[in-house]
């Protein structure tokens, strides 16, 4: 799922205080997982905004709700009714969910109230962990289902760096070295072998260096 | 021999070969290589040009490779693909062969979170063992990644550095395998302070019949001081300074500890010629240039071969 956090009120209000009404528009899928932009966090933002307008003797119209899916056109169409009413909208989606409200309603200014971060899983609640970087060409088969894309700070392909010690990463003691849990992972596997491989440059044109992606499945298509 | 390079000469005919670090300037003066330069000079068989070591700025190391070739020296070009893609290796290269560089040491480089660039993107487009690679094909095949022909290919011998001390242990040797597979004809180790896993990592590499294809050259860094030798056990990734070490440094008076850090030094490269496998030493004398004759000379190796 895709990990995002909350941005500062002061940042946030920045952005949207030339606006005298505001809708706050939620999502309920991967952030609301994140505990960062779903239906509770939609209304304790909304909330926090009042009592900081507030304190500035200020009082925009605040209005908040929620979407299933802020990155999906049939849910974006369900606020149609509210959007008219509003100058802004503050969208706690990730990045592709303020893309998608500002394709569907052109003429509105969408900001973002949530920095997206990265595509991750849940380890545990309050812990999430980047493990994905979308690099359109899955190695997993190879390192024992461990990302050397994402869970390397190098982005190594042969191996660890010089920089490892006691399975930590020369980064940052609280990473753990991505290539320690490779070999780890496929010495109990006992397919330490397919490490030996020389494992040629990778072709990053399938990742965002080829710019940006676009998925056509004609089967899928209405 | 593969190359013009008198480093490989020099290993090739059986001599201990010397190699020494010179890290550019941290600004654009070519007068600070010649004042660093003139203690390595005629002492050493390739002088190492750091590439924005510690991923510092520092002047480019294609620039004061060249600046020292001019001076006499024969200049090895670390390259880091911390820094640059595919396309700006591959050129520069093409450029270092063109201005009569004959030896590359191909690195990945540390982290840019340890330099003063913190916000920089790291490029990390290709591995060491990668670049290696692509610096073998370019010399003997004549092509570059994705196999277009080079008209005059350029003739590198081709370095790669090891790190007998980082995690996990086991594996250290198997990645030295790989850098060998690739295409590498010279290793530069790390610091070497905890002998007895150097050792035991050059056993490895010589039961694995290595040594035979590549030529493994003992990094030292002489300790200036206590001080230095707990900053490089704390602070410095993938070192290895044992406490002995340490405690035998502040067993000294302060103004005599940097005397013994050169004897440390001058003893771990005696030890190490003992090794089976080693073909040589780099030393690392970080900002410590004029330091290298007096170590040199007290370990025997002042004479430079006539290759």
């Amino acid at each position: 799922m895709i990990v995002a956090e909350l941005k500062e009120i002061p940042e946030i209000r920045k952005m949207i205080d030339r606006y005298s009404s505001i809708l706050v528009v939620g999502c309920d899928s991967c952030v609301a997982e994140c505990a960062a932009g779903g239906q509770r966090e939609t209304m304790l933002l909304a909330a926090a905004l009042r009592l900081s307008y507030a304190k500035d003797n200020l009082n925009p119209v605040i209005t908040d709700t929620c979407l299933d899916r802020q990155c999906v056109d049939d849910f974006i169409d369900r606020i149609a009714n509210l959007v008219p009413d509003h100058e802004v909208m503050l969208s706690l989606g990730c990045g592709a969910g303020v893309q998608a409200l500002a394709r569907v309603y052109q003429d509105k200014p969408i900001i973002p109230a949530l920095d997206t971060l990265f595509i991750g899983e849940t380890e545990m609640r309050g812990v999430w962990q980047e493990n994905c970087l979308g690099c359109g060409k899955c190695k997993l088969g190879h390192f024992g289902a461990v990302c050397p894309v994402t869970r390397c700070s190098k982005k190594l392909m042969n191996g660890p760096c010089g920089g490892s010690k006691d399975g930590r990463c020369e980064v940052r003691p609280d990473i753990p070295c991505g290539w320690d849990m490779i070999i780890k992972r496929l010495d109990t596997l006992g397919e330490l072998d397919r490490l030996n491989e020389f494992v040629p440059p990778v072709d990053w044109s399938t990742s965002h260096s080829g710019g940006p992606r676009r998925v056509i499945r004609e089967d899928q298509k209405p | 021999m593969k190359t013009e390079s008198r480093l490989e000469k020099v290993l090739k005919s059986g001599h201990f070969a010397v190699t020494a670090e010179c890290g550019p300037p941290k600004g654009a003066d070519a007068a600070v290589l010649e004042e660093k330069g003139k203690f390595l000079l005629g002492r050493v068989d390739a002088v190492n040009v750091t590439d924005n070591q510690t991923a510092i700025v520092r002047m480019s190391s294609l620039a004061a490779s060249t600046i020292l070739k001019g001076l006499g020296h024969e200049p090895v070009l670390q390259m880091v693909t911390r820094d640059r893609n595919r396309i700006a290796l591959q050129s520069d290269l093409f450029g270092a062969y063109a201005l009569g560089i004959r030896n590359v040491l191909c690195l990945t480089g540390d982290h840019h979170c340890f330099g003063n660039q913190k916000e920089a993107v790291g490029v990390f487009d290709l591995d060491s063992i990668q670049l290696v690679h692509t610096v073998r094909s370019m010399r003997d095949k004549g092509q570059i990644i994705g196999g277009e022909p080079i008209q005059v290919p350029p003739k590198m011998f081709i370095g790669a550095a090891e790190n007998p001390f980082a995690d996990p242990v086991g594996w250290r040797v198997v990645r030295l395998a790989k850098k060998v597979e690739a295409g590498v004809d010279f290793i530069q180790t790390q610091c070497i302070y905890n002998l007895d896993r150097f050792a035991e990592f050059m056993r490895q590499a010589v039961d694995m019949g290595l040594t035979e294809k590549v030529s493994i050259l003992a990094g030292i860094t002489p300790l200036k001081g206590v001080g230095m030798a707990r900053y490089m056990a704390n602070k410095v990734a993938g070192m290895d300074v044992p406490e002995d070490l340490i405690k035998r440094l502040s067993g000294v008076p302060k103004e005599k500890q940097a005397d013994e850090g050169i004897k440390i030094a001058v003893e771990t490269i005696r030890k190490v010629r003992e090794i089976k496998g080693v073909a040589g030493v780099h030393l690392m004398a970080i900002e410590w240039e004029h330091k290298v004759p007096e170590i040199l000379k007290a370990a025997g190796l002042d004479k430079r071969p006539e290759v």
